[in-house]
């Protein structure tokens, strides 16, 4: 940010969002199904399931223009900081929240650093698997990132999002999407019970997840 | 050429109107809430007229805007297609293929009026390469299952549809320069036929037509919707090179066409137990569910006209 007026950057950062949204949308005709849960204001983490660098891009397609100036992406700071320009792209272009899953420092702890962006008012999407899931399992099991920003912001909404074919539209190291129609389904806000164990809770979010696949059989 | 498009207009805008001058009458003396079936009524009144705008303009474009309006129904067509169908990592190239050289070259084949391979590009040249590329990836799970889905996603998807366009370069002898009207009158009156099939259905339908695959479908819709629409082709003779006799026989084989090829893309859906084919048109469900009977209808019409009007 620092070499471009801060005009310059919202409107670079305006043009991305409503290019992708457009190209997800010309690719995927994607369409959001709201199961439980209604397009709102509220703070939110948005947690979906994760097989392709599009996740997000659909994800956010499904939102309005405002909440989407105001929700962020959580990315690999790993692969998204290596270079300059996946700096640029990720920070400056896609306005995404990087965290480091290997780290060290005291700054660079991701919960931290998720939680400062939470206590600005802004929303995040988050993919609790960790990583993008290349095996047959539908959905891999979460890692802890989920509770303890519930535990810590009980009061955000915590949205479970199931992206639908992603994995068909762009598999496994290809760069050239097939089109295929994609839903996103938005389930009911799941929340941290009183005295609710880590693991009882990142499985019950885990199952919550799963269950809104709506064509289960065609995950493959 | 003008003339005759403009008495089309006017009576599709007069249809339109009188159907949305019912549908509000039927909806405001209905009782609140208003039941599925009026308010998906006003839904499908509301996407005709946008369809019907939209062809409107692209008509007026002529052949660029019939070829690239219908190279766009067959992507639309074909995503649907390949939603629904099994496809594994290893498709990835022949499903991108599918939509990134053979949609575009089937519809160059429609612009130069290549005949020849135009119509023997997908049944020759895609049905054997594309297995072939698939057994090269090696991955043999579900092998004829996938081969056989993809190979009828293009027939159906890119093959059939571009056979409407393709009427541009029909040479019928006196009727030059105004093959448009050809497109004009096939699209008319194969979806009036799906229109009055679901008007007949719906005021008089009782026998089921086929109950294992699809519930709407009924004699009475059958039987009246044919009947009418072919009267309708007749009434159409004026901008077909067709006598009235000939239209009416014309548009009944179209809309038998198209009744069956609805029949086809609802034993499909059942199949994949899906109700619509997607959500691009509101009401109506995806364009393959606006498109299913056009697609039956439009290779049949195509080659009824070139064998029987053509030099």
């Amino acid at each position: 940010m620092n070499k471009l007026s801060l005009k310059t950057f919202t409107l670079l950062q305006t043009v991305t969002s409503v290019g992708l949204s457009a190209l997800a949308w010309m690719v995927t005709g994607v369409r959001p199904i709201w199961s439980g849960s209604l397009p709102s204001d509220r703070q939110r983490i948005y947690f979906a399931n994760h097989t392709s660098h599009g996740d997000f891009i659909l994800l956010s397609a499904c939102l309005s223009e405002r909440e989407r100036a105001i929700t962020h992406a959580v990315a690999a700071g790993e692969y998204w900081g290596k270079s300059r320009l996946r700096r640029f792209i990720a920070q400056d272009m896609l306005s995404s929240v990087l965290i480091n899953r290997q780290w060290t420092k005291p700054e660079e702890n991701p919960i931290e650093i998720m939680l400062s962006v939470l206590d600005q008012g802004h929303s995040l999407i988050l993919f609790p698997e960790g990583t993008r899931n290349m095996t047959e399992e539908p959905l891999l099991a979460f890692r802890s990132g989920l509770y303890n920003l519930s535990t810590a912001r009980p009061e955000v909404e915590l949205i479970p999002c199931w992206i639908e074919n992603m994995s068909r539209v762009l598999p496994k190291g290809q760069f050239l999407p097939v089109p295929l129609l994609c839903r996103v389904v938005f389930g009911a806000p799941v929340a941290v019970g009183p005295g609710e164990e880590r693991r009882a809770f990142l499985e019950r979010a885990h199952a919550t997840l799963l269950a809104l696949n709506p064509r289960p059989e065609r995950d493959d | 050429m003008r003339h005759e498009i403009s008495i089309l207009i006017i009576g599709l805008l007069a249809v339109l109107t009188t159907a949305s001058v019912v549908a509000t009458i039927l909806s405001a003396r209905a009782p609140k809430p208003l039941s599925s079936t009026l308010v998906n009524l006003t839904q499908r009144i509301n996407a005709w007229w946008v369809m019907v705008a939209l062809m409107t303009v692209a008509f007026f474009f002529g052949r660029y805007g019939m070829t690239i309006l219908f190279a766009l129904i067959s992507f639309a067509a074909l995503r649907e297609f390949v939603t629904l169908t099994h496809t594994r990592r290893s498709d990835h190239w022949v499903l991108l293929g599918m939509f990134g050289i053979i949609i575009p070259f089937q519809y160059w084949l429609v612009w130069t009026a290549w005949y020849g391979l135009f119509v023997i590009f997908i049944p020759v040249y895609c049905f054997l390469l594309m297995p072939a590329i698939t057994a090269l990836h090696g991955d043999t799970e579900r092998f004829l299952e996938r081969i056989a889905a993809q190979q009828w996603a293009v027939m159906i998807s890119v093959y059939c549809v571009s056979h409407v366009p393709a009427l541009l370069t029909l040479n019928v002898p006196g009727f030059e320069g105004r093959t448009l009207l050809l497109i004009a009158f096939l699209i008319i009156v194969v979806q009036g036929s799906d229109v009055l099939q679901y008007i007949f259905g719906k005021l008089f339908g009782k026998h089921r037509f086929s109950p294992n695959v699809s519930p709407s479908k009924t004699w009475e819709g059958l039987i009246g919707g044919l009947v009418s629409a072919s009267l309708l082709g007749a009434l159409l003779s004026f901008v077909t090179p067709f006598s009235p006799l000939q239209a009416a026989a014309v548009a009944f084989v179209a809309c038998s066409m198209g009744f069956l090829g609805g029949l086809v893309a609802s034993a499909i859906k059942r199949d994949q137990g899906v109700k619509d084919w997607g959500h691009l048109i509101e009401g109506h469900g995806g364009m393959m569910d606006r498109t299913d009977s056009l697609v039956f209808a439009a290779p049949v019409f195509f080659h009824i006209v070139r064998y029987f009007w053509t030099v």
